[in-house]
């Protein structure tokens, strides 16, 4: 990923003889089997056998045999208004989510790897919200916004700011309330990744710029940028996934409601599976999820890598 | 380089933005778990309990087979956790030193298995496992969470691997230590305390799980804890908020007692494994 490391130590490796090679080899697979196994059988088999529902009318509970439907429940889902509102929910929330957290866990980390008091205290409260049950962050922050008894609306009403409101009730403000919870449950993984770019950046260079007369936004986009973008594209792209597919947060917060405004895909998809047992169709809206929001990174990706090449 | 007194204080200040906004919904629960009923129906809630009182604590436990959903975690997450080692280091260790065609194809899984959504595995895991008769049962969700646990484990543990230099091992069998014996009395050792940070790891992921949890668990007594939690909120979504905060802040202690143990590994392990050669 990157190249810049004071931590690393050299590992060389040793270029075998062809011979020794094959010995090796065949030690190496009975040393991966144990892990390899359970990886086809419970996640590769899986993943094939769900891409192949998607073509069938496979349902939960049904005594007649599944029978192959080639592309039908796909042209069904081009036509299921619903799925695509779900589907731009998803995409709001996990851009919403993804960007601020993004540059929440960038300051974050940078005032981390400065010398300040505290920042023990700081580095520990950061991974909190790692350690916990999603169910119980959303728990947490349906406390937070109860109408009556949460704190939000409290200090709304201590500050002067008006009564407050249900905020995970109103129409209006239901997906912004649940994308500060997805911030919030998120910045963890990514503030621990960023600074660990962070600390690969070359400290040399930072003080021979600073030498120099380079401010700290100069600083921060010559030298720090830089090294810390290979790290920052990666965790942003894995952000960006996990958070399309976040499932248990908003379920406990919200459900999908009020009145499916809040509905994110993998909601809506286990619904269809395993509530209304349409298996088949289900599996169809997870294999189009993979699908766009493929092509959607690598356009991303692509994009943000050649605008970096000619910055 | 040095810092402006003014950058000082406006950097301090942000810290403490931060620390405010991760802490305080947490503290919040906490206030709210030992609160009395007079307290939680009032309109003017505070941060400090007036009243403290353990009767949301036994409400809880009362209204929710909360015992018996935290002995299902605990077998879950200890089973998934020991499993995963068990499995994932031998892998780990081929992946972090042999370039072959299998390390790569591991590699390219641990990413793709991120990227997909877990409808598309459960629908078919469901399925499996109901012609298993392991649906409904802790040992069939165990299975799930070694799968669901090994990414990031080997992802751990690759960093850890390549962390023990390799001469070591050379000396060892310059020695005349077999490869089996250099693995057990020089690598092994050294990769320990990385194996138990997986392994710790493991269980808190597996701990914290919902989804599948979710899915496979029927019976409330085969349920987990976060599943369980999910019943203090009413179909209405209103919630007996004192139980549900009491209830929640003990299923979050375990997982929060691991994680200050191996915080300082979990930033190296990340270290370690983002950082390849």
């Amino acid at each position: 990923m990157t190249s810049a490391t004071e931590v690393r130590r050299p590992a060389p490796r040793v270029p075998r003889a062809g011979r020794q090679r094959r010995v090796v080899d065949r030690g190496a697979w009975f040393l991966v089997l144990p892990a390899l196994i359970p990886i086809l059988v419970l996640s590769v088999g899986p993943l094939l056998y769900g891409i192949l529902l998607a073509f069938t009318d496979a349902q939960s509970g049904r005594t007649q045999s599944t029978r192959w439907i080639g592309g039908l429940n796909f042209l069904d889902l081009l036509h299921d208004t619903l799925f695509w509102e779900s589907f731009r929910i998803g995409l709001v929330w996990a851009v919403g989510v993804t960007v601020p957290q993004f540059l929440l866990a960038l300051g974050l980390a940078l005032l981390l790897n400065q010398d300040l008091r505290l920042r023990w205290l700081a580095r520990a409260l950061a991974i909190v919200p790692w350690a916990m049950p999603e169910v119980v962050v959303g728990v947490m922050w349906r406390l937070v916004y109860n109408p009556d008894a949460g704190i939000l609306n409290e200090t709304l009403r201590d500050l002067g700011l008006g009564d407050g409101r249900d905020w995970l009730s109103g129409l209006a403000t239901a997906l912004p309330a649940v994308i500060v919870v997805g911030i919030w449950a998120g910045m963890p993984t990514t503030t621990v990744a960023l600074l660990a770019g962070l600390q690969n950046t070359p400290r040399e260079l930072h003080e021979a710029a600073a030498m120099d007369g380079a401010g700290a936004w100069r600083r921060f986009r010559t030298v720090t940028w830089p090294a810390l973008k290979p790290v920052a594209l990666s965790i942003t792209a894995l952000n960006l996934i996990w958070n399309f597919n976040s499932f248990a947060l908003v379920y406990v917060l919200t459900s999908g409601g009020p009145g499916g405004r809040t509905r994110l895909p993998m909601l809506f998809a286990y619904e269809e599976a395993f509530r209304y047992g349409q298996f088949g169709y289900a599996a169809a809206m997870g294999c189009v999820m993979v699908a766009l929001i493929s092509v959607l990174l690598a356009l991303i990706l692509v994009g943000r890598l050649r605008g970096g090449d000619r910055a | 380089m040095r810092t402006s007194t003014a950058g000082r204080t406006g950097q301090y200040a942000a810290l403490l933005a931060y620390l405010v906004f991760l802490a305080f919904p947490f503290l919040w629960l906490i206030s709210t778990a030992f609160k009395p009923p007079r307290e939680l129906g009032s309109l003017h809630p505070t941060w400090i309990p007036e009243d403290p009182t353990l009767a949301n604590f036994r409400q809880a436990f009362d209204e929710q087979p909360l015992l018996r959903a935290a002995s299902n975690s605990l077998i879950a997450a200890l089973g998934a956790a020991l499993i995963a080692v068990l499995v994932a280091t031998p892998m780990a260790y081929v992946m972090a030193r042999h370039r072959s065609r299998l390390a790569k194809g591991a590699t390219g899984w641990v990413v793709v298995s991120q990227a997909f959504p877990l409808v598309l595995v459960i629908i078919p895991l469901f399925l499996v496992l109901k012609n298993l008769r392991l649906i409904n049962s802790v040992p069939g969700l165990v299975m799930v969470y070694v799968v669901w646990a090994l990414p990031f484990a080997l992802w751990m543990l690759v960093g850890y691997v390549r962390a023990v230099p390799a001469e070591l091992e050379e000396a060892a069998a310059v020695d005349g230590a077999g490869k089996g014996r250099t693995l057990v009395s020089v690598t092994a050792p050294l990769l320990a305390p990385g194996i138990v940070a997986t392994g710790l790891f493991a269980f808190v992921t597996a701990w914290n799980e919902f989804f599948f949890a979710l899915v496979l668990l029927k019976t409330p007594e085969k349920q987990t804890l976060p599943v369980v939690l999910t019943h203090f909120i009413g179909a209405e979504g209103v919630a007996d908020l004192g139980p549900l905060a009491a209830a929640a802040f003990l299923a979050t202690l375990p997982s929060l007692v691991v994680f200050a143990v191996i915080q300082r590994r979990i930033t190296g392990g990340m270290l370690a494994g983002a950082v390849k050669s």
